[in-house]
């Protein structure tokens, strides 16, 4: 036999009408990794980059050395806030089906990624998310209705209507405005990172990007920029095993896990749990810890599940198997945290059937005020004048003449 | 006052703007401990610290992606990008993040970036040391671009831009940053010393963002340009006994149009001349520009002189680069016509 090149193109375990297949997921009990201290050196805890740490077992109790033994009050925050999510979510998502919004995104089974970690950062911490953490901004104190007004680019969009449905911001609540370009949040939240150690400030960065934008440039610059200045961020990678339709292998996921991406320059990886909050929750601590005390960043990869399509345009169906995430073997990120409460016995389903039914009329009730700024075929509408300002800070000339132009004409009948 | 050349100048206004804005941070690569390659950040970072001048990993989108977060955080960036031909790693943050934070989010984000970045030719440096990619970046909404042509402005437009809560891409013709040059590679070189753009304040100035410079005033032709081309076009001119009047564009975005239509108006008679590519070059916005808004006070076609539409040669220096010959041949042609 002779020997020849070969060039490899990746395959996912399973295409539609073919069994799911996740043995290529490599799993570690819950509780069986090892918690180092936060300013342990790099190259001591690689075995964090491979391992999956969880807190969560099948038994639905915390276990482990992860365990962040949190109170009732905040796990039953995290449930309330990842219920409220993924109402808003369907709503959302419906809204779109009827055609009252023009695109939507869901986080469906992303969920305990951003409430997780939302609730292990500091309100003066700046978060620079992806298209898929609603619920930081929901978490945080985003109104429902600012969230849904964006989506609309009605009067009410804080972003003047000049982007698309999700691309929330919130200054107030320091969370960065989002870009439709891939992973150019990383090195933003790198620099911001890097003044705020200039500035001598204890605040630290966060940024989020999904498996397949670990394959953009912006990612290794975020990433070398971090290790050399060790810039107090945490820089996670969602990997929900999905790129619209392209498996986490076309980004590279096949050989080595996202979490290892940083071992080559020194930066500390965790391969968590995605759907397990309490393990979320964790980590992020140990980062925040690491990052605020002085010992730089930490590279966190989610192993998680898109639970739904990759947006409003897409369907999956034509590329994934569609019992896929029924056979995920980290679940569902909600109903694990919901399981772990019921056997605290701190909830019942009595109380999880009110909440839900409860969160469903915040978001009903939040939808009819949204709509009342406008929808995109009902008044009021943004005035078409926006369209010129926040260019540059002071409207320039030749914006002013173009300006006028298209109201001269708007005022004529064609 | 005292005498500068253009990297002393632009040293000049990082020191001013560091000494007087904490906020001023400087970031690129060989910034720091060395000041530079062209050595215009020399000396900062001895005077204001390693967490206030920066040497930068070899990655300009990750240069000018931290500079935005920096921006964000409430700090006054000046990025350094060593040549513009190396500026394209970064173009994506220029263009979908840098120029449209404010637009994008409302007008409640904004990232005050200037980024500096050596351009042109005249210095034997070949394809990839002799770009001249403005008109790239005057495509762009959002952004101010700038090219000064002497020390004195390339100090008071730094300075403004610096001090701009718009970005600004801030271009520096290389071969004049020691002194000016007329296109003549075979005439010794020049020094700033001996000409009167050369006279620096060494205090905090400003040259307005925005506003062309009549250099030379003249009633038979009117001369658009800026960067190196300036100094040429004034040594045409003189070769061709024509009274032209010679603007230097300065800001080539937003568009100092009054100052150009004010002097075509009187002329009747416009050439356009940069050392950049022809095909959809700044050039042809000037062009337009005066055609529209001049049309009835023209006397004859405007005229362009540019580099040719090939990648800048190494070898052929002298034929691609448009100097005092074939200035002299534009304007000859546009004094013969109608």
């Amino acid at each position: 036999m002779t020997q020849k090149p070969y060039l490899h193109i990746p395959h996912p375990a399973a295409r539609p009408g073919e069994a799911p297949d996740f043995s290529y997921l490599e799993l570690s009990d819950a509780g069986a990794v090892d918690r180092p201290p936060s300013d342990e050196r790099a190259r001591n805890i690689e075995y964090l980059a491979h391992e999956l740490v969880r807190v969560l077992d099948d038994e639905h109790q915390a276990t482990g050395p992860w365990d962040p033994s949190l109170d009732k009050e905040i796990l039953l925050k995290a449930l309330r806030y990842m219920v409220l999510t993924r109402a808003y979510d369907d709503r959302m998502q419906r809204v779109q089906r009827q055609g009252k919004i023009s695109f939507y995104m869901q986080s469906l089974g992303e969920e305990a990624v951003s409430i997780g970690q939302g609730l292990a950062l500091e309100p003066g911490d700046m978060l620079f998310p992806s298209y898929r953490n609603q619920g930081l901004f929901i978490l945080r104190g985003t109104e429902l209705v600012d969230l849904m007004c964006q989506c609309l680019s009605n009067t009410g969009d804080m972003c003047k209507g000049r982007q698309m449905p999700v691309m929330y911001q919130d200054p107030a609540r320091n969370i960065f405005t989002l870009s439709g370009n891939l992973a150019t949040q990383y090195p933003q939240a790198v620099g911001w990172a890097m003044g705020s150690a200039i500035k001598g400030e204890k605040h630290i960065a966060v940024s989020w990007v999904g498996d397949g934008s670990t394959a953009e440039a912006d990612f290794h610059y975020a990433l070398t920029f971090a290790a050399v200045y060790q810039a107090p961020v945490i820089l996670n990678v969602v990997n929900n095993q999905w790129a619209i339709s392209t498996f986490q292998g076309f980004a590279g996921g096949e050989r080595r896990p996202f979490a290892a991406r940083g071992l080559g320059l020194g930066m500390p990886g965790i391969r968590v749990d995605g759907n397990d909050l309490l393990a979320i929750y964790a980590v992020t601590r140990w980062a925040t810890e690491r990052a605020r005390n002085g010992h730089g960043p930490t590279l966190i990869e989610h192993v998680t599940y898109r639970g739904g399509a990759h947006s409003t345009s897409d369907d999956p169906v034509r590329y994934r198997p569609q019992d896929e995430w029924a056979a995920f073997p980290l679940g569902d990120p909600m109903d694990r945290l919901l399981q772990h409460l019921l056997e605290l016995g701190h909830w019942s389903d009595e109380k999880q059937t009110a909440l839900e039914e409860e969160t469903k009329m915040v978001v009903d009730d939040a939808w009819k005020e949204a709509i009342s700024f406008g929808t995109m075929t009902e008044p009021p509408f943004l005035d078409a004048q926006l369209m010129f300002e926040d260019v540059y800070k002071e409207i320039p000339d030749h914006l002013k003449k173009q300006r006028d132009e298209m109201l001269k004409l708007a005022g004529e009948k064609s | 006052m005292s005498q500068m050349n253009m990297i002393q100048a632009i040293n000049s206004a990082h020191d001013i703007m560091m000494e007087k804005d904490p906020s001023v941070v400087v970031l690129g690569q060989d910034v720091g401990y060395f000041g530079g390659v062209f050595r215009c950040t020399d000396g900062l970072q001895e005077k204001y610290g390693e967490h206030r001048v920066i040497d930068a990993p070899i990655a300009e989108g990750g240069i000018i992606g931290t500079a935005i977060g920096m921006g964000i955080n409430g700090l006054r960036p000046v990025a350094e990008i060593q040549f513009a031909d190396y500026i394209y790693p970064g173009f994506d943050q220029i263009v979908s993040e840098l120029s449209r934070l404010r637009y994008r989010s409302g007008g409640e984000f904004f990232s005050p970036v200037t980024i500096r970045t050596p351009c042109g030719g005249g210095i034997r440096g070949g394809q990839t040391h002799s770009q001249s990619p403005e008109g790239i970046f005057t495509h762009i909404s959002g952004i101010i671009t700038v090219m000064p042509s002497n020390p004195y402005d390339a100090k008071g437009l730094l300075i403004s831009a610096i001090e701009s809560d718009d970005p600004v891409v801030f271009f520096e013709p290389k071969r004049i940053y020691n002194g000016p040059f007329d296109g003549d590679p075979d005439k010794p070189g020049v020094s700033w010393s001996s000409h009167p753009m050369g006279e620096v304040p060494q205090d905090y100035y400003k040259v307005p963002l925005g506003k062309a410079a009549v250099v030379e005033e003249g009633d038979e032709l009117t001369i658009i340009c800026y960067g190196t081309i300036v100094h040429v076009a004034q040594a045409a001119a003189k070769l061709t006994g024509v009274r032209a009047e010679i603007i230097d564009v300065r800001t080539l975005f937003p568009l100092d149009i009054d100052t150009l239509t004010k002097s075509v108006e009187k002329t009747g008679r416009c050439l356009v001349a940069h050392e950049a590519t022809r095909f959809c070059g700044y050039g042809a916005e000037l062009v337009a520009t005066v055609q529209q808004e001049c049309f009835w006070h023209l006397e004859a076609p405007i005229e362009r002189v540019t580099g040719w539409d090939t990648p800048y040669p190494h070898a052929f220096e002298w034929k691609y680069f448009p100097g005092q010959k074939r200035l002299a041949a534009g304007i000859r042609k546009v004094m013969e016509a109608g």
